[in-house]
């Protein structure tokens, strides 16, 4: 379980205070919670904040129990947070097998390596000695950034937007991953997406606009009233 | 062979036992060891110090190790090399040079190489450049390689220095002829207050030859590099060269690509950039649990390899 109370992220801007996110409080103990809302809301920013990527102005952060917003991100990896970025990143030199091996925090043979790729439908065979670098496809990319979080099997995953990006392959595939992480591993997976096929699969969803929580609950009350709260809105996300 | 020479050895040479095949094993300015076999002959020259390496035309899947190992603080080196690899081989040479500095003294080694490549062989050639020693002495190398191609050759080298190494200019200079191929890795990584500098020059002469230079170097601490990459397009050719720099700490790294073309149909690129690790390579890293400085070392170690 993890648990953000009260936080507050503000940044300094030419001598101009920006909140970010003002005193959120969020309990995430579900298989699923979906986090959605507009684009610069602030949902990226409560990944970073739950990653210890940037610490929070105000407010205590929560897991089982015991206040890890002191630790730093290797101590939260290690903690057992996992976190899927947005943007993977590329690295020149550094291979697919290794980086799923430092994912997996031990060495790992071809098989191994085959389990966690071909969960989101890529060949082992033609990934593992490929660098992770430019000539990755942004795709190839992202199912591999998903790829690392399976291989983690953490008590927490957060995905930031993992459908952006990732073209010809269904979005049935993608739910099964997670379906199929939350069989392996359990815990709680946290996705933030504008998804509506996603937040179908949410336990909960919390939603966040203009720096706060602005509706949280189960799937069953919040999802009806955000796909009829603005018919506009609906074809976009359809769209997208 | 002792411990020093043995842990030498391994990092320039990647040997563990003298090797199988052609071999010239120079320590401390003197002959250690030598292997010749019916397609490789090396002779000791008569003029200077130094060996002539002559494989036969025809010779395939044959490997020449030469590492060179100083173990003597204060020992001064110099040795010509000369390759001549005859048409249609396909062999592997692999040179190097060790230094364990355990005094205070300079230790140097100056090697100059010579390769005369026949028609249509194909060469690849490894070399590495390590240092060590808990001594004050200075470890530096200095090594030259001119290299000339004749038509339909390849030859891929790959230059490594990684560690050890206080001061090095290496200069390597190739003429290609009609169709010939060169391809060049260099590794570099420079640290504590270590000075490389490196010069490489292709003359494209022959109608259809290639050549792509690719330099990936790390430079920490307050070392300091120098990279200069020339090509000249003299003929309908190709040329591409690549200098892909990390730099940390108080460093600096000075790259300078230049590219002639001397023919309308010379198509020449070149590509430089310099910067430190990236903010978000460490962050992803870290959020797999490594520590800061294990992130650093897997970012280095990958872009190095």
């Amino acid at each position: 379980m993890l648990e953000l109370k009260n936080i507050t992220y503000q940044v300094e801007d030419e001598n101009r205070t920006i909140q970010i996110l003002k005193d959120v409080n969020v309990v995430f103990e579900d298989r699923f919670t979906a986090i959605t809302g507009p684009n610069g809301g602030g949902k990226s920013t409560m990944a970073k904040l739950i990653a210890g990527i940037i610490r929070p102005t105000a407010g205590r952060i929560y897991m089982d129990g015991e206040d890890i917003t002191d630790l730093s991100v290797t101590d939260r990896a290690k903690r057992g947070i996992s976190f899927a970025f947005q943007q993977p990143v590329r690295f020149k030199g550094i291979t697919v097998k290794e980086l799923i091996r430092y994912a997996a925090g031990k060495d790992i043979t071809t098989a191994d390596a085959c389990n966690y790729l071909s969960e989101v439908g890529l060949c082992a065979r033609d990934y593992i000695h490929r660098e992770v670098n430019a000539s990755l496809s942004g795709g190839e990319l992202k199912r591999i950034e998903i790829a690392m979080i399976i291989a983690r099997g953490t008590a927490v995953s957060v995905f930031d937007e993992p459908e952006a990006g990732i073209d010809l392959w269904s979005f049935q595939n993608l739910i099964q991953v997670f379906e199929h992480m939350h069989d392996k591993i359990g815990g709680n997976i946290i996705i933030i997406s504008h998804q509506e096929r996603i937040l179908d699969i949410a336990d909960k969803i919390v939603v966040v606009s203009g720096g706060t929580v602005t509706a949280t609950g189960r799937r069953e009350e919040i999802l009806p009233a955000l796909l009829n709260s603005n018919s506009g809105c609906k074809k976009l996300m359809d769209r997208m | 062979m002792d411990q020093i020479q043995r842990t030498l050895l391994e990092q320039v040479a990647d040997l563990h036992e003298v090797p199988a095949g052609a071999y010239n094993i120079r320590e401390n300015g003197q002959l250690f060891g030598r292997n010749t076999t019916a397609n490789i002959d090396i002779v000791t020259k008569e003029d200077k110090p130094g060996i002539d390496i002559r494989i036969k035309p025809g010779t395939r899947n044959e490997s020449v190790h030469i590492p060179v190992i100083l173990s003597q603080s204060g020992m001064k080196d110099l040795v010509y090399n000369d390759f001549y690899i005859g048409e249609d081989c396909d062999v592997t040479i692999v040179a190097g040079c060790g230094i364990h500095n355990g005094g205070d003294k300079t230790s140097e080694h100056d090697g100059i190489h010579s390769f005369h490549i026949g028609r249509n062989a194909r060469v690849r050639y490894v070399e590495k450049h390590y240092g060590q020693g808990d001594g004050k002495g200075r470890n530096i190398l200095n090594p030259e390689t001119i290299v000339e191609m004749e038509q339909g050759s390849f030859l891929e080298m790959e230059m490594v220095q990684i560690r050890g190494v206080d001061s090095t200019k290496r200069v390597t200079s190739a003429v290609l002829g009609p169709q010939a191929s060169l391809v060049i890795k260099e590794k570099l990584m420079t640290h504590g207050e270590q000075t490389a500098e490196t010069y490489f020059s292709v003359d494209l002469n022959g109608e259809g030859s290639s050549t792509n230079v690719i330099s990936r170097t790390v430079a920490k601490d307050r070392s300091k590099q120098k990279l200069l990459m020339k090509i000249n397009g003299n003929n309908a050719c190709a040329g591409h060269s690549e200098c892909d720099s990390i730099i940390m700490d108080e460093a600096s790294v000075q790259a300078i690509p230049e590219i002639t073309a001397n023919s309308t149909e010379a198509s020449l690129v070149h590509e430089a950039a310099i910067g430190k690790i990236a903010g978000e390579q460490l962050i992803k890293l870290m959020t797999l649990g490594l520590t800061e400085k294990e992130a650093e070392d897997a970012i280095v170690n990958g872009f190095l390899r």
